[in-house]
């Protein structure tokens, strides 16, 4: 199986363990990812504050090359996710946007027939690979494991492809087939703040606290994201939080990418569990899903 | 705070030729459809912090206050994360209107200059129309300098922690061929109603 992937502007930066550990899990599901070509970055939230028409021909441009790859297009951070759904259903529905992205696609030469599959990991892992393609290569089950799945906002908001709008569940699926226990909690898609943890702190930490307070109420040793600004938004300011909120507890949050690839034994360069803020490694102890370092031999590599 | 305003709006305060713009504008076309049921103001999870609900929002743009909506802080506080526009039982694009009045703003010139949002959303933009990509430390350093510079200082612990875990990076990440991108973007029409160039 072969896919053209977009890996955003977060996943050569502060989510690089997602684009780390989504490669490698790849890469053991015999999943092949070709990144695309002079990719741009997809605007995200922002652009489309500023100049819309821009905005749209900015995103369609990516659609537009990977329509010449013919293949189809898997971006593995939500925002990026979420703004490709709704530029290529917005080239579609409104001639003002269509007109604006042809002139501009022009200039390189390019166009766009509408025919790509924007495609989301939780999306390509649920239904491309063969029946127990994934429950097969299972080495280490998360047994014992709970998890509280994060989805946030892109996966299924404003489109949803692949998985139920209100109540989405995919990543608990994947999760649950390689042995993890799925917590329900309430707030699995209450919005992580987005970019606004860094325009504006005080507000986007309150959401956070918000969400990381339901899952620890829910019992859960992990929390499990998709997207790396939500990843970024519930990790990196816990200390922060606590300043507010001292009664919340640290929590590790990881890419479900990374427990996947826990569970099918790949090794810790694969699942970059040392970028984690919040170390997860001793929960995976205590449950016996990784093994002790002091039994290991001291020859063992990290 | 001072000054004494008036509290109610008049007839001539409106611009019935706003409302018909953002009605012209992707996303926004079903506004008159608003029943004023609120369901975006009771989903969304900063209409809290904002001086104006979205439903009032609604109300306002699609009778032509513009002044009002383009000055409210809840145009700049929404996250867009979508909640009250796949709820809307009317299924109007509520994001999409928040998104048509952002740009307005900044059209106008009414943004608020040192406020987090829209200095971080120009930086954005100025560094995509650029490089074509968006480079995380640097776009956070140039936002705060012109927002906030203090807060900076209090991002610190947060630095070292990135750096130790090897996600910080100060590099200005730049597609291969920006210049493609440039000429691209020049040709794009402006639907936010300003002239193409």
């Amino acid at each position: 199986m072969k896919y053209s992937y977009f890996p955003g502007c977060s996943l050569k930066a502060t989510g690089r363990a997602y684009e780390e550990s989504f490669l490698s899990l790849c890469k053991a599901l015999d999943m092949e990812m070709e990144e695309l070509e002079n990719w741009n970055c997809c605007g995200a939230t922002s652009f489309m504050s500023v100049e819309m028409g821009a905005a749209y021909a900015l995103t369609i441009r990516n659609l537009a090359i990977a329509e010449k790859a013919g293949l189809d297009m898997v971006a593995p951070c939500g925002g990026c996710y979420g703004i490709l759904l709704k530029a290529d259903h917005y080239y579609k529905k409104y001639p003002t946007v269509h007109e604006s992205a042809v002139k501009s696609l022009k200039t390189e030469g390019l166009e766009y027939k509408g025919t790509v599959r924007v495609r989301h990991p939780l999306d390509v892992l649920a239904s491309d690979l063969p029946p127990r393609a994934l429950r097969s290569k299972v080495k280490k089950p998360l047994k014992g494991l709970k998890v509280a799945c994060y989805y946030g906002c892109r996966f299924v908001r404003p489109i949803a492809p692949f998985d139920d709008m209100h109540n989405p569940e995919t990543m608990d699926l994947l999760l649950k087939t390689v042995g993890a226990r799925i917590v329900d909690y309430t707030m699995k898609g209450k919005c992580c703040g987005g970019a606004m943890s860094g325009a504006m702190p005080n507000v986007a930490q309150e959401m956070t606290y918000l969400i990381l307070r339901a899952a620890e109420r829910a019992e859960a040793d992990v929390v499990a994201t998709a997207c790396p600004l939500c990843q970024f938004n519930l990790e990196a300011y816990q200390d922060e939080i606590r300043a507010a909120h001292p009664d919340l507890k640290p929590i590790p949050v990881v890419y479900f990418t990374q427990l996947l690839g826990v569970a099918l034994g790949l090794d810790a360069t694969a699942t970059a569990l040392n970028r984690q803020i919040v170390p997860v490694e001793p929960i995976l102890r205590e449950k016996g899903i990784l093994a002790d370092e002091k039994k290991q031999p001291a020859t063992a590599g990290v | 705070m001072s000054s004494i305003q008036r509290q109610i709006r008049f007839e001539s305060d409106r611009d019935p030729g706003f409302a018909d713009e953002i009605r012209a504008m992707p996303g926004c076309e079903l506004i008159d459809r608003c029943i004023q049921c609120a369901t975006c103001s009771g989903v969304c999870p900063v209409s809290t912090y904002m001086e104006l609900t979205p439903r009032r929002i609604i109300e306002l743009t699609r009778n032509g206050f513009k002044q009002d909506v383009l000055n409210a802080n809840t145009i700049w506080i929404c996250t867009s994360c979508y909640e009250c526009q796949v709820e809307c039982p009317k299924e109007i694009g509520i994001t999409d209107v928040m998104y048509a009045l952002k740009t307005k703003a900044i059209q106008a010139g009414v943004e608020p200059k040192h406020l987090g949002p829209p200095v971080l959303f120009k930086e954005f933009y100025n560094m995509v129309r650029k490089t074509g990509r968006m480079s995380e430390t640097q776009l956070a350093v140039r936002s705060f300098i012109k927002s906030n510079p203090m807060q900076m200082w209090g991002m610190k612990w947060l630095g070292l922690r990135l750096l130790k875990t090897g996600r910080f990076s100060v590099k200005l990440e730049h597609m291969p061929k920006p210049s493609v991108l440039h000429t691209a973007l020049d040709h794009a029409d402006r639907i936010d109603g300003r002239r193409a160039k």
